[in-house]
């Protein structure tokens, strides 16, 4: 009986004392003033074109057209880009399924792209399998191909990624990247 | 590595040594209970919650009531989580047909939270409701940070008071860890979180229809008041299933540089805390000394090391600029995906910003070696400064002791044999937990089902998951597939192993030492000040560590980066 009372009462009692403060109190603060100040990035940094939201300009998504410039291969859900299943590969350096994936991927992007060097996050999946972005070099390596499919000079599409090109902060801190939604937003002109 | 990676390094070394003091001298007024500027709001709430707890802060505990009062808690608290766990499909705020957990699932991820651990065998956009992310994982986020901090303070009153009965109360300990420490810090991040870009919402998961037209349902919740304290409580459990890489847990450099900070700067802290109760700042911050170097040596191996590309990969890719790039975001790139790594399991938090599966075998071996230490360096918040004091320290003046032919002191105290038996038995538990149940997964076809990977790396699964679970750090070599009865069991087992066996043996040396006198040093004391008693405590950590683990970790990464550079594929 002591035990119980000296040692799991308030055991007991600060479990419910916490639950309550760290666990309704605490969340509930955080929303309410997160909703005030931010309310844009605390529901997700939904992008909107013309009253339709488009998707986060947070979450990467799937472009396989040749007009769009393409992101990194997803290892999210069955098909990829699945923003409620955020999953990596997990395969290791020396797996050859690895392998075999960057082959195959490397094939798919020579097809569309020609011979020159593949940056290797092109044929690598992000740990998110939501990654966003895509590296300076890699959008490079796509601007002749999508610039021929949109009809449209080499310059112009890369201007459009410059605009949505990012450098490290204050110079050092991150690398430098390519906003990929944004971009692909902007050469269909529906970016304001 | 870039002059830019170095840069970040430096720029969060001098966070760290900023912090440091600040920290340390707060924790320290916070738990010898004087007053702060926070007092005027939280005084009458820890007042209230003393009353209706029925706890009298005034009445110290020995150290067996202060262990029975550890243990009281972690029991309630693992069979309320595994409650909730079980019924969370019925239970309010579930925010789309999740279902509750299975048995062996429940118990393995009710104990890895309140042990401070985090290992997660469940996704968490599918596999846990809002409920119970907010009002059950997350408030065992604060609880097991405070109470690793509490059984810390505890240790440091023990070495540091004079013929003393008590070290405490555990209660109050907890409620001022929590109240004045974690909250605080929690509320003014989360919102920097929010700022930049990390989601707050009750809303469910958003659809959207994509650019090219196809459906994307996008994943949100309370995410923000959850990731801070995951960070800071050194807890690592993420809301989403790929943790920090996630860009909604963590959206930027900023936060990425946020984060690191925050998983260091506490446990950092506490050896200026260290050195307030032992009234000598130089005690404090030779530990500190010793953890940074260590820390620092493995992260830039390791930034240097995924900074190189895979070799292995086929030719006409080019990575010679961005490394080793497989499983790591563009935003952070190879480097700092190396250096989370090392802060992230040189203390016990476990979150990722990539995953650690698909780093080069010898850049995984950093991860593997920090939790094998005891995650001393700088260790979980609390658990980090016991481990360190009890498996460095305590046998780094033994066997100094040794060398002069004294019986060993710390802080004027006597080590006797029982402190040697208690501090033996911490180092012991850790090496039998990890290599017993490596050894166990990898003979039993239970165990053999689990790893991705054949050979040597998928060694390595099985010796990570073990070592993260014993270690209580909750990062993973994700390739193993742990939701099964098998690994459920043994892991949750492992968890309270790591943690219960450490803490137990460390409270009983502390009530040993506090009831010692103090001796005054003489000519044949070994200062435990200095750059000779710093290298002393590194060594003993990792010659420790290196013949404990040494062996299995030439079967596993070892093995694995020669086959790398034979070129050999599994």
């Amino acid at each position: 009986m002591t035990f119980l009372r000296q040692r799991l009462w308030p055991a007991i009692a600060l479990l419910i004392a916490f639950t309550f403060i760290t666990g309704v109190v605490y969340p509930a603060a955080v929303t309410v003033i997160a909703q005030v100040a931010f309310p844009r990035q605390a529901n997700g940094s939904m992008l909107v074109v013309d009253g339709r939201t488009v998707g986060s300009s947070l979450i990467g998504q799937a472009f396989s057209d040749p007009r769009y410039f393409w992101g990194r291969p997803s290892a999210a859900g069955a098909n990829g880009y699945d923003a409620s299943a955020s999953a990596g590969s997990n395969l290791s350096t020396t797996s050859k399924a690895l392998i075999d994936r960057v082959s195959a991927e490397i094939d798919r992007l020579r097809a569309a792209n020609g011979d020159a060097p593949i940056p290797v996050d092109l044929v690598t999946t992000s740990a998110s399998g939501l990654d966003p972005d895509i590296s300076p070099a890699a959008a490079e390596y796509q601007v002749a191909r999508v610039a021929a499919a949109r009809g449209v000079s080499v310059d112009a599409v890369r201007a459009a990624v410059a605009r949505h090109t990012e450098g490290p902060l204050f110079g050092f801190l991150g690398e430098p990247r390519v906003h990929l939604l944004e971009l692909n937003l902007d050469l269909d002109g529906l970016l304001q | 590595m870039a002059l830019g990676d170095f840069l970040t390094l430096a720029t969060i070394a001098g966070a760290i040594l900023l912090l440091t003091p600040l920290l340390g001298r707060y924790i320290h007024r916070v738990m010898e209970g004087e007053r702060t500027f926070l007092s005027p709001i939280l005084r009458p709430v820890e007042r209230l919650v003393y009353r209706v707890s029925g706890i009298d802060e005034a009445a110290e505990q020995d150290w067996k009531a202060y262990t029975v009062s550890v243990l009281a808690m972690a029991l309630v608290a693992i069979v309320a989580g595994y409650v909730v766990l079980r019924l969370q499909d019925v239970l309010p705020f579930n925010q789309g047909g999740i279902a509750p957990m299975s048995p062996d699932l429940a118990f393995n991820t009710s104990v890895s939270f309140e042990t401070n651990t985090n290992w997660q065998n469940y996704s968490g956009e599918t596999g846990a409701t809002y409920l119970t992310q907010a009002a059950m994982l997350a408030v065992r986020n604060f609880t097991s940070a405070a109470t690793g901090l509490a059984v810390a303070i505890a240790l440091i009153r023990g070495l540091t008071r004079r013929s003393s009965k008590t070290l405490g109360n555990y209660w109050v300990d907890l409620t001022r860890g929590i109240l004045y420490i974690l909250l605080p810090i929690s509320i003014v991040g989360a919102l920097v979180l929010v700022w930049q870009g990390v989601p707050q919402t009750w809303d469910p998961s958003h659809a959207v229809t994509t650019l090219q037209g196809g459906k994307q349902l996008i994943a949100l919740g309370p995410v923000a008041s959850q990731e801070i304290i995951k960070e800071i409580g050194n807890n690592g459990g993420g809301f989403f299933n790929a943790n920090s890489s996630h860009p909604f847990e963590n959206p930027t450099p900023l936060t990425d540089w946020l984060e690191i900070v925050g998983l260091l700067g506490l446990s950092f802290a506490l050896t200026y805390t260290f050195g307030r109760y032992a009234q000598n700042q130089r005690q404090g911050w030779t530990i500190f000394g010793a953890m940074a170097v260590i820390l620092l040596v493995g992260a830039i191996g390791a930034m240097h090391v995924e900074s190189t590309g895979n070799a292995l990969l086929p030719a006409g890719v080019d990575s010679a600029a961005l490394g080793n790039m497989e499983g790591k975001e563009t935003r952070f790139g190879a480097a700092l995906g190396g250096l989370f790594m090392a802060a992230t399991t040189g203390t016990s938090t476990g979150a990722i910003n990539s995953w650690h599966d698909s780093a080069q075998p010898i850049a995984g071996l950093v991860p593997l070696f920090n939790m094998e230490l005891g995650e001393i360096t700088p260790g979980g918040i609390g658990a980090g400064m016991y481990g360190m004091l009890v498996i460095g320290a305590i046998l780094a003046v033994f066997i100094a002791g040794l060398m002069v032919g004294r019986t060993p002191e710390y802080l004027g105290k006597k080590v006797e044999s029982f402190e040697i038996k208690m501090a033996m038995l911490t180092a012991l538990v850790l090496g039998a937990s990890i290599l017993g149940f490596t050894a166990l997964a990898s003979v039993l076809p239970d165990g053999l089902k689990g790893p991705l990977s054949a050979g040597p790396h998928g060694f390595s699964e099985i010796l990570y998951a073990f070592s993260s679970q014993t270690g209580n750090n909750g990062s993973a070599f994700a390739g193993l597939t742990g939701n099964t009865p098998f690994y459920n069991v043994t892991g949750a087992i492992a968890m309270l192993i790591g943690r219960y066996g450490m803490i137990i043996p460390i409270l009983a040396l502390a009530g040993s030492m506090a009831a010692k006198r103090r001796v005054a040093p003489s000519l044949g004391t070994f200062p435990t000040t200095g750059i000779l008693w710093s290298v002393l405590l590194m060594g003993v950590v990792i010659i420790v560590g290196a013949l404990t683990f040494f062996p299995a970790l030439s079967l596993g990464p070892i093995v694995d980066q020669l086959l790398q550079n034979a070129g050999k594929l599994s």
